[in-house]
C-alpha cells in the first residue's frame, strides 16, 4: 500500500470557494458544477429551508418534542447529499434532517425521532441512511465499518459520515479517521463546522487553525471549504467520493458554516453569542448567494423563484397536515425488537403491560 | 479436517476450532481485534486462522476498542458476521458506548430492520496471576443492557459449541471466556450441552443447588465432591447464558432442592448474583428452606496477583456458605 505523506494532504490556507458571498464567481480555479446541478442545489436548499422552518414551527405547536434547526447550513447538507450516488450510505446526526429529506426520505419519517413515536422512522436499507446519531461521533465508526464491508464484498459503495465541530473532540472520531485511513476505507468525513457545540465555541474544542489540518496526521487529505457555498460543497464532495470509490481512501472535509438558530428550540443562544455575529453570517447566506449567482448567469428568473417558493410551501403544508394527526402507537411494540425474538422474560413483561392496558390488573 | 467431536482439546483450542469451522462454513464471518492476526491472539485463540483464511477475513485492527466494536456494527449492517476480540475484559471499557448505545439498541431503534450478528469475545476473570486490568469480571454491566445476549462457557467442549451458537445467533452476543480454564482439556461432545438460551445441570443432587458460570463451574464441581463426603448432595448448574436467564432450569432445580448458593468472581454488591437471588426468591419462596447464599468476590477493585487467592471464591468458602443454609435449623450468622 502506498502511503502519501506530503503537503498535498494539507488543506489550502484559504477556504476553497466557487461563489463569493455577494454572488460573484470567486477568483479560485475550481470546477463549477453544471447548470442543471446548480439549479438543483438551489431548489433543494429552498425546499430544505422551508422544511426546517416548518419543523421549528411544529415544536411551538407541540407536535415535535424538540427540533435542532440547521438553518444556515443548507449548502452543507444539500451539497453533500447531491454528490452521493443512490448506492452510497449516509450516516447523519440529529441536525441533518435537511440532508435526509433531500435523500427522498419521507419528511414525517425524518421527524419520527423528534416527534417521539419511535427512535427511527424510516427503513435504513431503503434509503441507505443509518438511523440518526445522537451520541455524537459514534456514527463515524459505523460508516467506516460499512464501507469496509462493502469493499470486501466487491462493491464500490462509499460512506458519507456527517459530523460537527464538537464531534471532532470525541475519541470515536479519532479512531474512525485512523482506522479508515489504515484500511483505506471508502469514507468521506464531512465536518459541518458551524462554530458551536451547543454553547461551546470552536476555540474551546480545538487549538488547531483548522480541523481539516488533522487529515495529514492520519495520512489522508484534509480539505477546507466555504460551507455556505453549495457549489463548492458539491464539487469537493464529488472529488472526495470519486477518490474513495476508485480506491483512493478516505477524505476529511471541513466546511465552514454557521448555525443561525439556537441549538434547538429549547436553547437560548443569547447566553453565549452576540446578535452581531449572527448578522455577519446572515450576510453570507447560502441560498441568497447561489440565487444571485444564478440570476446573474441568467439561470434563474423571478417566475422560477416564485414557483419554487410555492413548491416549498406546498411541501411544508403537506408536512404540517401529516404531523397534525396523532401517530398510532402500539405499546406491545416496545418488546418486539429488543431481540430477534422476545425472550421468555420479555414475553411475560409484554403480557403484564397488555393486562394493565386491558384493565385486568385493577 | 476431521470432525471435532471426541477430539480432546483445550478450551483455547476448542474456541480456535469453533472459529475455524464458522469461517469455513459461513463466508460472512470475519474475525479481528488486537493481535488476533499474525500473532494469533495473546492467548492463541486465533492461532493460524489468518494464515488459513487470509487477511481479509482474519486481521489485526488498530489498538482501539471503541473502533473495533464501532466498525463491527457497520460491517454487520452490511451483512457480515464479525467476531471481534477484546484482548482483556477491562480493555473493553472504551467500547462501552458502542456496545450499550449502539450494538445493543440498533435493532430496536430501527424497528427490527437492522440486524447486528456481532460476537464480542472477552477473556474474563482472574486466577492466572494477571496484573491489574487483566482480571475483571464485567458481566453485570452487559447483562444490565437490554438487547445484548451474554454467555459464558465453563468447559472446552461447551466453549466450542457455545461459540458456534453465538456466531449463528442474529442478536449481538458478549461471549465471556474464563481465561483460567483456557488450558483445561476435555473431549469435545457431539452436541452442545443445551440450547443456546438454556442452562445445563452439570451434576445432579438433592440437597442444595450450586449456581455459577465460567471458571466457577469447575470450582462448584469440586465443592460438590467435597460436600458429598460431608453427606450433602449438591446439584451444580452451569448457567451458560446469563442473559437471557434460564429461569425454568434454575428455579426448577431450586424448587427440588430447597436450598441454593450463587457463586461468581465479580464483586457482590449489585452483582449478577443479586439478580439470580431475587429471581429465585420471587419464584421459589415457598420451597426455600433458607435464604439463598451468595459467594462472590469482595467489593474491592481486583486485587494484585499475590493477593488474588483471598478474593476468589474457593471450595472452602462455598462449603461454608452451604453450611449456613440451616440444614439443622440453627441460624448461624456469617
Amino acid at each position: 500500500m502506498t502511503v502519501t505523506h506530503h503537503a498535498a494532504l494539507l488543506p489550502t490556507r484559504e477556504p476553497r470557494r466557487l461563489i463569493e458571498p455577494d454572488g460573484q464567481r470567486s477568483g479560485q480555479s475550481e470546477t463549477m458544477p453544471d447548470d442543471a446541478t446548480l439549479r438543483e442545489l438551489y431548489r433543494r436548499m429552498v425546499i430544505g429551508r422551508r422544511f426546517d422552518s416548518q419543523a421549528t414551527a411544529l415544536t411551538k405547536q407541540g407536535r415535535l418534542a424538540v427540533y435542532p434547526s440547521a438553518r444556515g447550513q443548507e449548502a452543507c447538507q444539500i451539497g453533500a447529499v447531491t454528490a452521493m450516488a443512490e448506492r452510497d450510505w449516509l450516516f447523519p446526526t440529529y441536525r441533518d434532517s435537511m440532508a435526509m429529506a433531500s435523500r427522498d426520505i419521507n419528511p414525517v419519517e425524518v421527524l419520527t425521532l423528534l416527534r417521539g413515536d419511535w427512535h427511527c422512522g424510516y427503513d435504513p436499507y431503503l434509503h441507505r441512511t443509518a438511523p440518526q446519531c445522537t451520541p455524537l461521533a459514534t456514527n463515524t465508526l459505523h460508516g467506516v465499518g460499512l464501507a469496509h464491508a462493502a469493499r470486501l464484498a466487491g462493491e464500490d459503495t462509499v460512506s458519507v459520515v456527517l459530523l460537527g465541530d464538537g464531534a471532532t473532540s470525541e475519541g470515536d472520531t479519532h479512531e474512525a479517521l485512523n482506522i479508515a485511513s489504515v484500511w483505506q476505507a471508502p469514507v468521506v468525513f464531512f465536518v459541518q463546522n458551524n462554530g458551536y457545540a451547543i454553547s461551546v465555541p470552536l476555540a474551546k474544542q480545538s487549538h488547531a487553525e483548522y480541523l481539516a489540518d488533522r487529515g495529514i496526521g492520519y495520512g489522508m487529505p484534509g480539505v477546507l471549504i466555504d460551507g455556505n457555498d453549495a457549489a463548492m460543497v458539491h464539487t469537493a464532495m464529488t472529488e472526495a467520493i470519486d477518490r474513495a470509490r476508485s480506491g483512493g481512501g478516505p477524505t476529511l472535509i471541513e466546511a465552514l458554516t454557521y448555525r443561525i438558530e439556537a441549538h434547538t428550540n429549547a436553547d437560548d443562544a443569547s447566553r453565549y453569542r452576540s446578535d452581531s455575529e449572527v448578522t455577519e453570517w446572515l450576510a453570507r447566506d447560502p441560498i441568497d448567494r447561489l440565487q444571485k449567482y444564478l440570476q446573474a448567469q441568467g439561470l434563474l428568473d423571478d417566475t422560477a423563484i416564485a414557483e419554487l417558493a410555492d413548491e416549498a410551501e406546498q411541501r411544508a403544508g403537506r408536512l404540517r397536515s401529516a404531523m397534525n394527526s396523532d401517530p398510532v402507537l402500539d405499546p406491545a411494540e416496545l418488546f418486539a425488537h429488543v431481540y430477534q425474538q422476545p425472550t421468555r422474560s420479555l414475553r411475560r413483561q409484554a403480557e403484564t403491560l397488555a393486562d394493565e392496558l386491558a384493565g385486568g390488573a385493577e | 479436517m476431521t470432525a471435532v467431536a471426541e477430539q480432546e482439546l483445550t478450551m483455547a483450542g476448542a474456541l480456535n476450532r469453533a472459529l475455524a469451522d464458522e469461517l469455513r462454513e459461513d463466508g460472512r464471518v470475519v474475525v479481528y481485534g488486537e493481535d488476533v492476526g499474525t500473532l494469533g491472539g495473546v492467548f492463541r485463540v486465533t492461532d493460524g486462522l489468518a494464515a488459513e483464511f487470509g487477511e481479509q477475513r482474519v486481521f489485526d485492527s488498530p489498538l482501539a476498542e471503541a473502533g473495533i466494536v464501532g466498525t463491527a456494527i457497520g460491517m454487520a449492517m452490511h451483512g457480515l458476521r464479525p467476531v471481534v476480540e477484546m484482548q482483556f475484559d477491562a480493555f473493553a471499557y472504551p467500547a462501552f458506548e458502542q456496545i450499550t448505545s449502539h450494538l445493543a439498541k440498533l435493532h430496536n431503534r430501527s424497528r427490527g430492520r437492522i440486524n447486528l450478528p456481532v460476537v464480542i469475545r472477552m477473556p474474563f476473570g482472574g486466577g492466572i496471576g494477571g496484573v491489574e486490568h487483566h482480571c475483571d469480571s464485567s458481566e453485570a454491566y452487559w447483562v444490565h443492557t437490554p438487547g445484548l445476549r451474554v454467555v459464558a462457557p465453563s468447559s472446552a467442549s461447551d466453549a466450542y459449541w457455545l461459540l458456534r451458537q453465538a456466531i449463528a445467533c442474529d442478536d449481538p452476543v458478549v461471549f465471556f471466556e474464563p481465561k483460567r480454564r483456557y488450558w483445561s482439556k476435555e473431549p469435545i461432545a457431539e452436541q452442545p450441552a443445551a440450547d443456546f438460551d438454556r442452562a445445563a445441570i452439570r451434576r445432579g443432587g438433592t440437597d442444595v443447588t450450586l449456581i455459577g458460570y465460567g471458571a466457577m463451574v469447575q470450582t462448584l464441581l469440586e465443592t460438590a465432591d467435597a460436600a458429598a463426603s460431608d453427606g450433602v448432595s449438591a446439584e451444580v448448574i452451569d448457567l451458560r447464558t446469563l442473559s437471557p436467564f434460564d429461569d425454568e432450569t434454575v428455579a426448577g432445580s431450586v424448587r427440588r432442592t430447597g436450598r441454593a448458593v450463587v457463586v461468581h468472581e465479580a464483586s457482590g454488591f449489585a452483582g449478577f448474583g443479586a439478580e439470580v437471588v431475587a429471581r429465585l426468591t420471587e419464584q421459589c419462596f415457598h420451597q426455600l428452606h433458607a435464604p439463598i447464599g451468595r459467594v462472590t468476590g469482595f467489593d474491592i477493585p481486583y486485587p494484585p496477583p499475590m493477593l488474588e487467592a483471598h478474593h476468589l471464591p474457593s471450595v472452602d468458602r462455598i462449603l461454608d456458605a452451604i453450611d449456613r443454609l440451616q440444614f439443622d435449623d440453627t441460624v448461624v450468622l456469617p
